[in-house]
Order: structure tokens, then sequence, then C-alpha cells
């Protein structure tokens, strides 16, 4: 039964992914993620579950594998460092074509960093992070709602392309309280034939495996993943704008950033400049051609991040350079006030007046 | 006419690609001819490791999937935890196994993870071309221990079978051999009573075989199985060394 109840957003990433059938969590504690691992602790054994902390985030990764493999909905969850170690499996996973969902609740960074808020795993996240020719598909959520909302998507999505999924949130999604409705998946449960649950003599045995030494097979491997991945650009884009259609200046930011961007996209309107708000939601897919048509009508934009300056490659590929993009961000656990943001805004208006 | 030998149904008919004399080839008749013995060929689920043994999953007639080097305690944990009515083995070298992956070895040992982990331990990385393995004897040379195996200097070969049963977890640990015949069929027996223990859901078991690797010692195969006897098993004694049941008695 739906219901709306208070739950900090990382324990509505555990809530949602046990409403949508997940009974496999491993995991290894590291802040600011750790109530994952404590309500899955919690929860999985009253349920007939498995949660088990593994000696290593490296273990348990591996251990999504072994649960990824046998065909089951299997999670684990960690913070920057710890997706760092998990990088190698999940480099396997995207070349086995194992589903399943990656919880990344970033912390400042690198090396060990802090443990406040980041969004500077964003190339960590969408241009793989392991060795090789592959991508995850990459959530950003923006309240607590989506946390769950996302933690659900993530698991259609993973097992609908049999590929590795990432929820890509920081620390304040994951520390902050927020009213929230779970809902149950309406996907369709997928059917996994691929899975090994053992022959039971009836058929060829399944082989789960990421080697060739033949080269032509390793290319053809690869380039049928690509092409799994042009359906996913096509089909599963998500995003949110707001403001934005007659918008001179069009603010871009995930998660946390793009709550503070809205306060201060609404703060520009009072000070009567057309500022829009545009919030990627899949990072990877990049919205990119829903950005490439704003920058036919707006003539500015920013990136807002926390992070020295990674989306805003994206943000600048997407539309094509034809615009100006500036940055407006802070790191090392700190976030961008609405008036900095504003400021960003207020500059960039000004650089509009000032013609060219 | 009466069948007196054959390829045991677990075991693929195909070519394998190991040198002539490796040791693997036993090794893998071992296993499949205990999965075949206790009928549990259609719910067995192996975990083929990085090594000169990584194209198990080409071999063993089961299902296979193919873990990064050194994590396949750790993938077996993940399949096992899934389906628990599944019997689930690794197949591991000494490179695997005793060097970059000796947190997942000790600590699914640790948690008496029901799975059943066979361990070949050839004193050298095969698959690379015979660099030293954390099993290389002292004195041992190979290509990246040109002088010999340096103890002062790289530190001393992991026992593994003794560290293991150093710990509460695990139901048996036994070293066995395959120098000689007697030591095959006894081989045979602890990897059968290793595969039963799981059967019979008693915990982690894992089975040290001493092999040989004839091609990176740079012998023939009959004198690499005299170099195991005279080198190997005497720094690496065969024998069993936990089996929690049996202490029960």
């Amino acid at each position: 039964m739906a219901q709306k109840v208070l739950m900090k957003g990382n324990e509505a990433i555990a809530e949602a992914a046990i409403s949508c059938g997940c009974r496999h969590y491993f995991g290894y504690p590291i802040t600011p993620q750790t109530e994952i691992a404590a309500y899955m602790a919690k929860r999985m054994p009253k349920i007939g579950g498995t949660f088990l902390q593994a000696e290593s985030e490296i273990a348990a990764i591996n251990m999504v594998i072994g649960a990824a493999s046998a065909g089951v909905r299997v999670m684990t969850s960690s913070s920057s460092p710890g997706v760092s170690l998990k990088s190698e499996g999940i480099s396997y996973m995207a070349g086995c074509d194992l589903p399943a969902l990656i919880v990344n609740v970033q912390r400042g960074g690198p090396g060990l960093g802090g443990i406040q808020p980041s969004q500077s795993d964003y190339f960590q996240a969408t241009r793989g992070g392991g060795h090789g020719d592959y991508h995850l598909l990459v959530l950003a959520p923006a309240s607590v709602q989506e946390m769950a909302q996302l933690t659900v998507h993530a698991f259609d999505l993973a097992d609908k392309y049999r590929m590795p999924c990432m929820l890509l949130a920081d620390g304040t999604m994951g520390q902050m309280m927020e009213p929230v409705l779970l809902e149950e998946s309406t996907a369709g449960k997928v059917e996994k034939p691929w899975a090994l649950t053992g022959t039971g003599m009836k058929r060829k045995h399944n082989i789960i495996n990421s080697l060739s030494l033949t080269p032509d097979e390793l290319e053809r491997w690869n380039i049928d993943r690509f092409k799994r991945y042009e359906a996913i650009e096509r089909d599963e884009v998500m995003y949110e704008e707001y403001l934005c259609d007659d918008a001179d200046i069009v603010v871009v930011g995930f998660g946390i950033a793009a709550r503070v961007a809205k306060n201060a996209v609404k703060a520009a309107r009072e000070k009567g400049v057309k500022a829009g708000m545009f919030r990627p939601i899949t990072l990877w897919p990049f919205p990119k051609n829903a950005l490439y048509e704003r920058s036919k009508t707006a003539k500015a934009f920013i990136s807002v991040e926390l992070s020295m300056g990674q989306m805003i490659e994206d943000v600048e590929l997407a539309i094509r350079c034809s615009r100006p993009v500036t940055l407006c961000s802070r790191v090392g656990g700190m976030i961008p006030s609405p008036a900095e943001v504003l400021a960003s805004i207020m500059a960039a208006d000004e650089k509009l007046k000032g013609g060219k | 006419m009466a069948t007196v030998f054959e390829r045991p149904h677990s075991l693929c008919d195909v070519p394998m690609h190991y040198c002539p004399g490796c040791g693997h080839g036993i090794i893998h008749r071992l296993v499949a001819e205990a999965i075949d013995s206790l009928g549990i060929e259609g719910k067995t689920v192996g975990v083929a490791s990085v090594g000169c043994s990584v194209f198990a999953y080409n071999y063993f007639n089961v299902d296979m999937v193919q873990a990064a080097h050194g994590r396949a305690p750790a993938v077996a944990t993940g399949v096992k935890r899934a389906n628990p009515d599944n019997i689930v083995f690794t197949y591991q070298g000494d490179g695997d196994l005793a060097a970059i992956g000796t947190a997942e070895t000790v600590h699914s040992a640790a948690r008496g993870e029901n799975i059943t982990v066979i361990f070949v331990n050839n004193a050298i990385y095969g698959m690379t071309g015979g660099q030293m393995a954390p099993t290389s004897l002292p004195g041992q040379v190979t290509q990246t221990s040109p002088y010999g195996r340096d103890v002062e200097a790289v530190g001393f070969p992991v026992k593994i079978c003794e560290m293991l049963s150093q710990l509460d977890g695990p139901a048996y640990i036994e070293r066995v051999a395959i120098n000689s015949v007697k030591n095959i069929r006894a081989a045979g027996r602890a990897i059968k009573k290793a595969f039963t223990y799981q059967v019979e859901k008693k915990g982690f078991s894992l089975i040290e075989v001493v092999s040989t690797c004839p091609t990176n010692w740079g012998m023939t195969p009959e004198k690499a199985m005299k170099w195991a006897e005279e080198n190997m098993i005497p720094y690496y004694p065969l024998g069993v060394y936990r089996d929690k049941y049996a202490e029960k008695k």
C-alpha cells in the first residue's frame, strides 16, 4: 500500500529497493550512505532477504556480480572512495551485461576527501569509471521522493537493458528528510534465461563472461553493446525544465545544485531577468537534444555544480558551444548558495546587456 | 561391450588449451567426477578465476561465471546467497587465491560460506609466463625471481591450508596432490567430500591441490611430478587441516 512517510534519503533508497523486489544487498560501511546498509541489515532478515556486510567494497561489488549472475535483483551502495574500489567490478558487470543497482552518495574528494556533499564523481559516473568502453545508466535524484522513485526506475532500466545502473546522489540527498510516497514498480518482471541457476540437465550451460581473446569477436561484443546504448539515448532521457520557454539565461544543474538553482531563478525573475532552470535527471544519457533546443532561444548558460566543473563539458557539447557557458561551483563539501547562483545569473545578464 | 572408461558427463567434450602434462586436466576431471557421482550437475554453478584456468567456463558442463582476478569467492558468495540450493564452487590458482584474492579467500572462509573452493597450487604464475607466485618456494627460480626466491627480500610462501585452518568458519580443509596414482585417488576423494559437505550444508570447504607446471618450470611432465614430490610436498605437507565434523565425533 502506497503511503506518504517522512524519511531520510538513504532510507528511502533502501525501502524503495525492497518495494520493487530487491532481496539482496551487499555493502561496506562508508559515510554518508551507511544508513542504507543499516536499514537493509534491519529489514532483509525479516523478509527473507540477504544483507551481507562484505570485507571490502571490492568484495561487495563482486557479490553483487554473483547474485546478478544468478538472476536476482541486487544492489550495493557506497560513497565516492568506495565507488572507486567498486569500479573494477562495475567494468566487469558492463562487460558481462549484468543488471544491478549501484548507489553513490557522493562526498568530497579526491582521495579520502571529506564526508560532506559533492558532485565531483560526475566524470567517474558518466564516463565509466572503470576500464574499457562502456556506459552506466546514471540517474540523479533531487529530492527524497526521487531517491525512492529513481531507485525503482533504475532497477527496471537495469533489467530492461541488462546493464548496471547508478543512482548518483550526494550527501545532502542522503541525509535530508522529506515526505515520500513509496510506490511499487509498474514494470513487468523481466525473464532472465541467461541467468545461472543450474542447467537442470535440461539446457546447455549458461556462461557469463567478459573475456574474448579473439579481437573481432570482442569488437562485435562492444559494437552490439553500443547499439543498446543508442536505444537508451533515444528512449530513456529524463530531464526537468523550469521557466525555460522564454529564458535568456538557462541555469543547468542536477541533484541538490538544481534545487539551489531553482531558488536563484525565482529571485532573478523577481529582478526582471529572464532566467530558467534545466535539470538533467539522467546524466547518462545526458539530455543533449533538449538542451540543444534551448540553445536556439537562450543566450547564455550557467552550469551549477558541486565540482570544479565536470558537467559543464556536457553542457558545452550539448549546445555545440553555440552560447557562452559559465561555471558556478563550490567544492570540498561546500554548496553554492542561492545568492551565489543569483550573482552568476546577474553577471551573465550584465554581459548580455553589455553587448557581445 | 562394457564401458570401462569415459569422459565425466559434467566435463564438456571440447579440446582444452592446457599445455601438455599440465595438472589442470587431471584436476578438472576429478572435479567433474565428483559432480557426476553426487548427481549435482544440474544444480551446480562454477566460478572461473583469472589465470591458466580462466577458460574453465568452457570445460565444465555446468552454468559458469568468470570472475575478476582474486574475486571468485565473493562472486560465489553472491551466487550462493541468491540461490542457496545451487552447489557453487570456485576454481582458482595460487596467484588468484593467495595473492590478489587473499582477502576474499580469508573472509569467505571466516564466514563459513557454504561453497567449495578448488585451489590449484603450482607455485608459479602460469598464464603470464612463469612469474613468482605467493606460493613459489624459497630459492625457486622464476621470471621475476631470476636469482631464486630470496626470502630476505620478498618474504616466504603463503601456506593457505595452515592459515585458514586457524579460523572457526571453515568446515573442511585438506591439501592433496596429483603426483602419483595413489595421491590422485586421494585427491578425488577429498574433492568429493568437499562437495558432499556443501550438499549437506556444512559450510566452507577448500581443497588445495599441489600441482605442476611443466612449461614454466622448464621440465618434462614426468620430471615435474618428481619435482613436486621432492620439493613442494615437503614444504606443503598433505593431509586434512580442518574437519569440523570429524572433530565432533
